[in-house]
């Protein structure tokens, strides 16, 4: 089930990854490649068989409902491409 | 000198050594950081050294052993690749994206071996975010092998591999999603073990596939490993995936004398599923490890045929899985909190867009729109549930596996190290070179790489062996077993053997 250049530009879209013009076959392409592959899953029969998301299958770990940080936002937000006033900067979302 | 010189000594012997003053910890720091500035422009290895840092971890040992306070690993210099954050040290992961972070915290197996008193060299080089078998996908160009430099060293931990063989650093932590930490231990004619999945805390390990991701370590040889693996397992309640289970002491496990020292395997039985020595392997690859299990067989194990039937459909099954979690992981990646912003952008969106394709390389932006895909509306069930439910098939035969045999031996990888660059443009033909090691990762079991051969080209083979859970120490004696009774493991490239 060969993919569209829209598909790959949804999915971009979803990713929040914008593909060069120019890469898009190329792109394309390759991930047509990676589904071929991974069409191979549907070979095998699993009806009944419970899915397996993870190697040791333990119930979720509780803690009380403590405070266990101490605040580091500083040192934290000295690493941010831009930060002021405790707060991280982005463009306007709202007009 | 008539024993190896210190860069080429066994750990156990630089633990004797400091402990007697025969050196001190800023000697020895000072012999790997010259052999990494005299040595590392011709195998990249290393993406971050800083000479300070790692002088000061060994002045605060050498103080330690003076006060007598020391553990195994007190003063000893190692690496880490590039996944674990170490606090007010760049961690790039080998991303552009993360080419300006210096991490605020350390992962907790830093935080352990900072405890031990090792001694950081450095940082390794590795394929971006972990995704690659070859470690080429680097933002900072490619590892190359100590063996041949025109060949890859393996991935994704290669520089940690490389490093180790190059004997730039006597140990090296890494981390195996796939492969990642046995299959360059193969490439690189080294020892490399992988922990059950749960043993070595994920904190502060940048996260490739949360469900598959666990770290390993590198050494020369088994009983290396053994003493690196130590200090790093442990409890963590800051992973929700740590294990609360007493930790163990492998390096004195695999010291435990035998009953029948001609023997020392007696009673051990090897399972050796046909389905990994099928098409594909490499004919100088399964002559080695035919070679290797028969040795194995004169130190006493028996060895016994299995079927692993559902491992054929690992790579499909893994790279799902992996692909999938990396998708939902490095939405973190946002260019707001920490780590690379384009300069130029619309909006919030395309900021997010134009930060997330740049930082990114091409190989890890086709994982995340794979990975974006197998979880989007419609797929979701003929992808990612049709692998989870086949991870519980895969699983399911290594546990029937495991009723009938105590270890399973297989090759690493079908090949040996490719010369850089031959899979660049097809990286399907990539994933398939990790047919052999997937399935562990997916079963979430221990495994380790030992050398055991060479190729007519002189690259290293590797032999690899699977465990049942929490069968780390059965897996390092076997190897120790071994390597006591060969020599491919004191096989050293010409670098290895050159002072700096």
């Amino acid at each position: 089930m060969p993919l569209s250049n829209e598909e790959v530009a949804r999915l971009a879209r979803l990713a929040r990854l914008s593909i060069p013009d120019g890469s898009a076959d190329a792109t394309r392409k390759q991930l047509d490649s990676i589904f071929v592959l991974m069409t191979q899953l549907q070979s095998v029969d699993t009806t009944g068989i419970e899915p397996m998301s993870h190697p040791q299958e333990l119930p979720a770990r509780l803690r009380e409902d403590a405070v266990t940080e101490t605040n580091r936002r500083a040192t934290f937000q000295a690493i941010a491409p831009q930060a002021e006033a405790g707060l991280y900067l982005v463009p306007k979302v709202i007009e | 000198m008539t024993s190896a010189p210190f860069f080429d000594a066994p750990v156990s012997a630089l633990r004797r050594a400091l402990d007697e003053k025969d050196i001190s910890s800023v000697e020895l720091a000072s012999l790997f950081l010259d052999r990494i500035e005299a040595f590392d422009s011709g195998l990249n290895a290393f993406i971050t050294v800083d000479r300070e840092r790692a002088l000061a971890d060994a002045r605060a040992a050498d103080e330690r052993i003076a006060r007598k306070g020391t553990g195994a690993l007190t003063g000893i210099p190692l690496a880490y690749k590039d996944v674990f954050c170490t606090e007010g040290m760049l961690t790039t992961c080998a991303s552009k994206m993360l080419s300006n972070f210096v991490s605020p915290y350390d992962a907790h197996a830093v935080t352990l071996l900072k405890q031990a008193g090792t001694v950081n060299l450095g940082k390794t080089n590795m394929d971006e975010c972990a995704m690659g078998s070859s470690s080429e996908t680097s933002y900072y160009g490619p590892v190359k092998n100590p063996w041949n430099p025109a060949h890859v060293s393996g991935g994704s931990s290669g520089g940690s591999a490389a490093a180790v063989a190059a004997r730039l650093a006597p140990i090296a932590a890494g981390s195996d999603t796939g492969g990642s930490v046995r299959q360059p231990a193969a490439f690189c004619g080294i020892t490399g073990i992988k922990a059950t999945y749960g043993l070595i805390s994920r904190f502060g390990m940048i996260a490739y596939a949360s469900s598959l991701d666990q770290a390993g370590v590198f050494g020369a040889s088994a009983s290396d490993c053994a003493l690196l693996l130590s200090a790093m397992t442990g409890f963590d309640p800051r992973d929700s995936t740590s294990l609360d289970r007493p930790t163990e002491n492998y390096a004195a496990a695999i010291e435990a004398p035998s009953p029948n020292p001609a023997r020392p395997l007696d009673g051990l039985t090897i399972g050796v599923p046909d389905e990994f020595f099928s098409e594909g392997l490499g004919d100088e690859t399964r002559a080695a490890i035919e070679q290797a299990l028969a040795q194995y067989r004169a130190l006493g194990a028996s060895t016994r045929k299995i079927a692993l039937p559902n491992a054929r459909l690992a790579i499909p099954v893994c790279y799902v899985i992996a692909m999938a979690e990396a998708s939902s992981n490095l939405s973190r990646f946002d260019g707001v909190r920490y780590g690379h912003r384009a300069a130029e952008y619309a909006d919030l969106v395309d900021m997010y867009c134009k930060s997330r394709s740049e930082g990114f390389g091409a190989e890890v932006q086709r994982r995340i729109l794979a990975g974006t895909f197998v979880l989007s509306h419609g797929y979701y069930d003929a992808y990612y549930l049709q692998a989870q439910k086949l991870r519980r098939l895969i699983t399911e035969d290594f546990k029937r596996a495991f009723a009938e045999c105590d270890l399973i031996a297989a090759p690493t990888a079908p090949v040996t190290a490719w010369p850089l660059g031959a899979m660049s443009d097809d990286p399907v033909q990539m994933y398939l070179a990790d047919i052999y090691t997937t399935p562990v990762n997916l079963a979430g079991l221990p495994g380790l790489s030992h050398p055991c051969g060479f190729d007519t080209a002189g690259l290293p083979i590797g032999l690899q062996l699977i465990g049942d859970y929490f069968s780390e120490s059965r897996l390092l004696a076997a190897t120790h077993r071994f390597q006591q009774a060969t020599d491919w493991h004191l096989r050293r490239p010409a670098i290895a053997r050159t002072s700096a």
